[in-house]
């Protein structure tokens, strides 16, 4: 590859520093006129963002599988995800526009983090190599550290954030450990290599090493993707940090663990599919949608009943891993695909409510959306949308994903991971419609007289939230044919 | 491309919900109740639309040529096979009619009961009518599911929202709503299997195809999925348990919905796919199904012998009299594959009475539900200790409810004896004791018409101490004696009364419908 061709295909993380430092640059410029810089410096990112991702979707029209050295491949799906990352950081930016300013006055270095953030998450998706994959984990883990204790006076904040590190810590160290193994027993950190190893033959040590080293790197990657039992973190991580974060860390960079999950196992274990990963995930799937779901029950803060509901909802994208086959639409990596795009407009969405709520009454629990309806029609009528998608009701883009990797469980003969996911599913209304019950049902606290007041940059982001949640749902095919395709140069290697 | 009737029948209410949802009073400077006004005429007037168009089906429909008319076929996700594919038969053409009439009067009942937070009632209202509508046109598995799945949520508001305090909405609501979904996951499962052996998603095909054909166990397993949906969507004993609460708890209209078209949504799913799709399992379970709809009639008759509250023991009513549609089902499941003379016919005759019961179910449950709604805008009670000699007081009311409990206990002359008669001519010659059993339900039920309502309501002697205020529902003022039936009332129900006299006198119209395709069903398994 020419070095023109390497520039090309890093384009989009190039784009992403430049924006980043001109961010931070830019604040320091306008250091003796704040106002200034609060009003302008999310525009930059903004702008620079939507340039990145013009720029990822112009790469994606040219259908890439490149390799840059063996540290990094540019292909289809590293491209999905990373315009994933990079419209979940667009949403997080329009919806923290009078969230952030309200709470800290250090506002341009948030904005400049986000979109380190998701240049972390970029390097991510499309790492190669064991050493690139530590690497961008912890440059991810390290930004969000920082975002969630954004707010350093607020006790919540801080204590999410050292929480998350603590824990963040330990699972890096095991997820090195694990690497570790591989590179003893293939001498690789080249994930291709690594395969060519193991697909010599699965003799004497080599064999042995699949189970240990796989178990090992998903707690690593299980704490990125939040699977039970790598979750504690994110309860207290999520309700503490600021909510604009909170929707990033539940979406964009839980759509990277997916990612590097996905690309490991595929590219570099492949022969370990069927007696080690497979019982694994399966394992782990199960875990994370039925725990997930239980706690979620009793949560009454919105904002912790949103972690455990994520937490769930991992569990039900991780199906699409298990029952991973060649089969075009149901093969299960495409359904992973379609239902974390269709999840990250879902998600962001209800968060964005629950900004606005919380920007208006300073409230985040249950009884805070007491009357809604009454209050603000608007905030209401989505936030149902939003949840009706989260628990898989047509025709939304969360029935969609549930649809495809069910469908690929079904195709793969887990009938029982398919049983006990239709059951969590039903669990899940459950709390859901407890929302929907005091947004609806209940009478608001004041008589519902005072309405909550939505900011303009706070209805964008919840269209655009919304229309995406219907449209995938309703306008199915683009998007289906599109996963597929993302998936399929990543199935065809494996 | 012919003229979409069927898409438009199915979206008309959608566009009408959209429209009520538009500001207009802010537009145009109105006062709220000014627009509210606005809004109920604008949803009554979108109503009216599928349901001439519904009465043009009705005629328009080859009843000599039978099968899929009115077919509509377009790609929707061809990525997974999915396809807009809608047709109506003989089946779904008169069920199609049922929903969009009981959806008109209850829009039309409502827009005179229904004081506060109007416009979301309304536009869930049609909401839920196309949701219905859907099911009944559907001709692709996931379609199915859609329209299945979205006819759910606006349901579970009506409840919530609208029903009385006393009655426990909230709770009601949800368990409506939770029993529901869980019977659809599992037909998801099973939507996901048949695909998946079939390659297909459409119905029809389905039906060619004849799924797990090989392979009993995944077969009885589909079955059950579907079956399961069905079966508590219907809901036959002991899946019913949501049933009282949800009719007791929703608004009138709401509950004349219910009982009216979503619970016949679940036996339209019996014969529209567990039937064709799965002969051999349905052959095997039919034991199972018969047992079921018996044990539901007679509990369910037994049930309403015990209720104090008029508007419960009708929602128990409902388990008996869908009852009588899974026998029927279930004795024509039981003749597939037999080689005796006549049984093949006698199992389009007990499926002919399942069908047409479940019509008139509708119209007469419908009718009963009105009724109580009448009486509880004037009384705020439904205990029926409380009543006694209102015959006296309210004699057009006597008189409607006197035709329609009648046609509920199926005298002859009046709509519901023909469905009860053709579903026992037909389980008779097939599964005798099991029929035998059945009756039984037939006289509990006359019993509890009789005794629990009739009697206890109408006859003896008015006491004027058991409710001392009575509402004038046409101007909310408090009265010593009961008005009778206002106008809108009287609106209401005649079109009710009038198809369970016609279709009492003459059931052929209908009849013509459901015959010839339950002749094809059975001669073609």
């Amino acid at each position: 590859m020419t070095t023109a061709e390497t520039f090309l295909y890093l384009s989009p993380e190039l784009t992403l520093l430049l924006v980043a430092a001109l961010v931070f640059v830019l604040d320091l410029v306008w250091r003796r006129d704040p106002d200034r810089a609060h009003r302008w410096l999310p525009w930059v990112a903004m702008g620079g963002l939507a340039v990145a991702l013009i720029i990822t979707v112009a790469l994606m029209a040219r259908n890439p599988s490149a390799h840059i050295a063996t540290m990094m491949v540019i292909d289809p799906m590293s491209l999905f995800f990373v315009a994933i990352a990079i419209v979940g950081a667009m949403l997080v930016i329009l919806s923290a526009l009078d969230y952030i300013p309200a709470r800290t006055p250090y506002v341009s270095e948030f904005y400049a983090l986000v979109v380190v953030a998701v240049l972390a998450i970029a390097i991510i998706v499309s790492a190669n190599d064991l050493i690139l994959i530590y690497l961008g984990m912890e440059f991810l883990s390290i930004t969000s550290y920082i975002l969630v204790g954004f707010l350093k006076r607020n006790r919540g904040s801080v204590e999410g954030a050292l929480k998350y590190f603590l824990y963040g810590a330990a699972a890096s160290a095991v997820m090195l450990y694990g690497m570790s193994f591989l590179y003893g027993a293939t001498g690789a950190t080249d994930l291709e290599a690594i395969a060519r190893v193991f697909s010599g033959g699965l003799t004497g040590d080599l064999a042995l090493m699949g189970f240990p080293a796989i178990a090992l790197l998903m707690v690593g990657f299980g704490f990125k993707a939040s699977l039970v039992p790598f979750h504690q973190w994110a309860p207290d991580a999520y309700e503490g940090a600021p909510t604009p974060v909170t929707a990033f860390l539940a979406t964009a960079s839980k759509a990277a663990g997916f990612a590097i999950i996905a690309r490991v196992l595929l590219v570099g274990l492949p022969m370990f599919q069927e007696k080690e990963w497979v019982p694994i995930l399966m394992g782990l799937s199960i875990l994370t949608m039925t725990l997930g779901n239980l706690v979620a029950i009793q949560q009454r803060d919105m904002k912790r009943l949103l972690a455990y509901s994520s937490i769930a909802q991992a569990g039900y994208i991780l199906i699409g891993l298990v029952a991973i086959g060649r089969d075009v639409a149901f093969g299960g990596l495409s359904g992973l695909l379609v239902y974390l795009f269709a999840y990250l407009f879902t998600n962001i969405g209800a968060f964005v409510v629950v900004i606005a709520v919380e920007n208006a009454t300073g409230a985040t629990d249950l009884p805070a959306y007491a009357g809604l309806i009454r209050r603000s029609p608007l905030l209401a009528s989505m936030l149902l949308l939003f949840l009706l998608s989260l628990a898989g009701i047509p025709p939304t883009g969360g029935f969609l994903g549930k649809f495809l990797v069910f469908g690929a469980a079904i195709r793969a003969h887990f009938l029982t991971l398919a049983i006990i996911a239709i059951i969590n599913s039903v669990i899940a209304a459950f709390y859901y419609l407890n929302v929907v019950r005091y947004m609806f049902f209940v009478q608001p606290p004041d008589g519902g007289r005072k309405a909550i007041a939505v900011t303009p940059a706070i209805r964008v982001a919840l269209w655009v939230c919304a229309a995406m949640t219907l449209l995938i749902g309703v306008c199915a095919q683009p998007f289906v044919t599109w996963a597929a395709h993302s998936a399929s140069l990543l199935a065809a290697v494996w | 491309m012919s003229f979409p009737i069927l898409t438009l029948i199915t979206f008309v209410p959608l566009l009408g919900a959209i429209l009520c949802l538009l500001p207009w009073g802010q537009w145009l400077g109105w006062s709220k109740a000014r627009e509210e006004d606005f809004i109920r005429l604008l949803a009554i007037l979108f109503s009216l639309v599928p349901l001439i168009l519904a009465v043009f089906l009705w005629l328009a429909y080859d009843k000599a040529a039978g099968g899929f008319q009115f077919e509509e076929m377009a790609a929707w996700i061809p990525a997974l096979g999915v396809s807009y594919h809608i047709g109506v038969d003989g089946l779904s053409v008169p069920l199609v009619f049922l929903t969009t009439l009981l959806t008109t009067l209850g829009l039309y009942y409502s827009s005179h009961v229904i004081k506060h937070r109007v416009r979301e009632f309304f536009v869930l209202f049609l909401l839920l009518e196309m949701g219905m509508l859907g099911v009944f046109v559907s001709l692709d598995f996931v379609l199915f599911y859609v329209f299945w799945e979205i006819g759910l949520v606006p349901m579970y508001f009506l409840i919530g929202i609208w029903g009385h305090e006393e009655d426990r909405p909230q709770y009601s609501a949800i368990k409506f709503f939770l029993y529901t979904l869980v019977g659809s996951v599992a037909m998801l499962l099973a939507i996901l299997g048949v695909y998946f052996d079939t390659g297909t998603f459409d119905i029809v095909k389905a039906i060619a195809l004849k799924p797990f054909a090989a392979n009993p166990m995944l077969a009885g397993l589909a079955f059950w999925g579907f079956f399961l949906a069905f079966a508590i969507k219907m809901p036959v004993w002991p899946f019913h348990t949501w049933l009282p609460d949800a009719h007791t708890a929703a608004p009138t209209a709401g509950s004349v919905i219910l009982a009216g078209v979503l619970l016949k949504l679940g036996a339209y799913g019996l014969i529209r796919i567990n039937l064709p799709v799965f002969p051999t399992a349905a052959k095997t379970w039919a034991p199972l199904m018969i047992a079921l709809g018996v044990i539901s009639i007679v509990y369910g008759a037994l049930v309403c012998m015990a209720q104090t509250d008029l508007k419960r023991l009708i929602a128990y009513s409902s388990v008996s009299h869908m009852g009588y549609v899974m026998l029927g089902v279930g004795a024509a499941a039981f003749a597939i594959g037999m080689k005796r003379a006549g049984a093949l016919d006698s199992a389009a005759m007990a499926l002919n009475g399942a069908a047409l019961q479940m019509f008139n179910h509708g119209i007469i449950t419908g009718g009963l539900f009105f009724l109580v709604g009448v009486i509880y805008e004037r009384a705020h009670t439904r205990e029926l200790n409380l009543f006694g000699g209102l015959s006296a007081k309210v004699p057009y009311y006597y008189g409607l409810m006197m035709v329609t409990a009648l046609a509920s206990l199926g005298l002859p002359g009046l709509a519901g004896f023909w469905s009860e008669f053709f579903v026992f001519r037909g389980a008779f010659d097939l599964v005798r004791v099991w029929a035998a059993i059945g009756v039984i339900g037939v006289v509990i039920t006359a019993a509890y018409i009789l005794w629990r309502i009739v009697q206890s309501v109408f006859l003896g002697q008015y006491d004027p101490q058991k409710i001392a205020h009575w509402t004038n529902p046409a101007d909310g003022n408090m009265t010593h004696e009961p008005m009778d039936v206002l106008l809108f009332e009287k609106v209401t129900l005649w079109p009710l009364i009038f198809f369970m006299i016609l279709f009492g006198v003459y059931p052929t119209p209908i009849l013509d419908f459901f015959n010839r395709m339950t002749m094809a069903l059975m001669h073609g398994l």
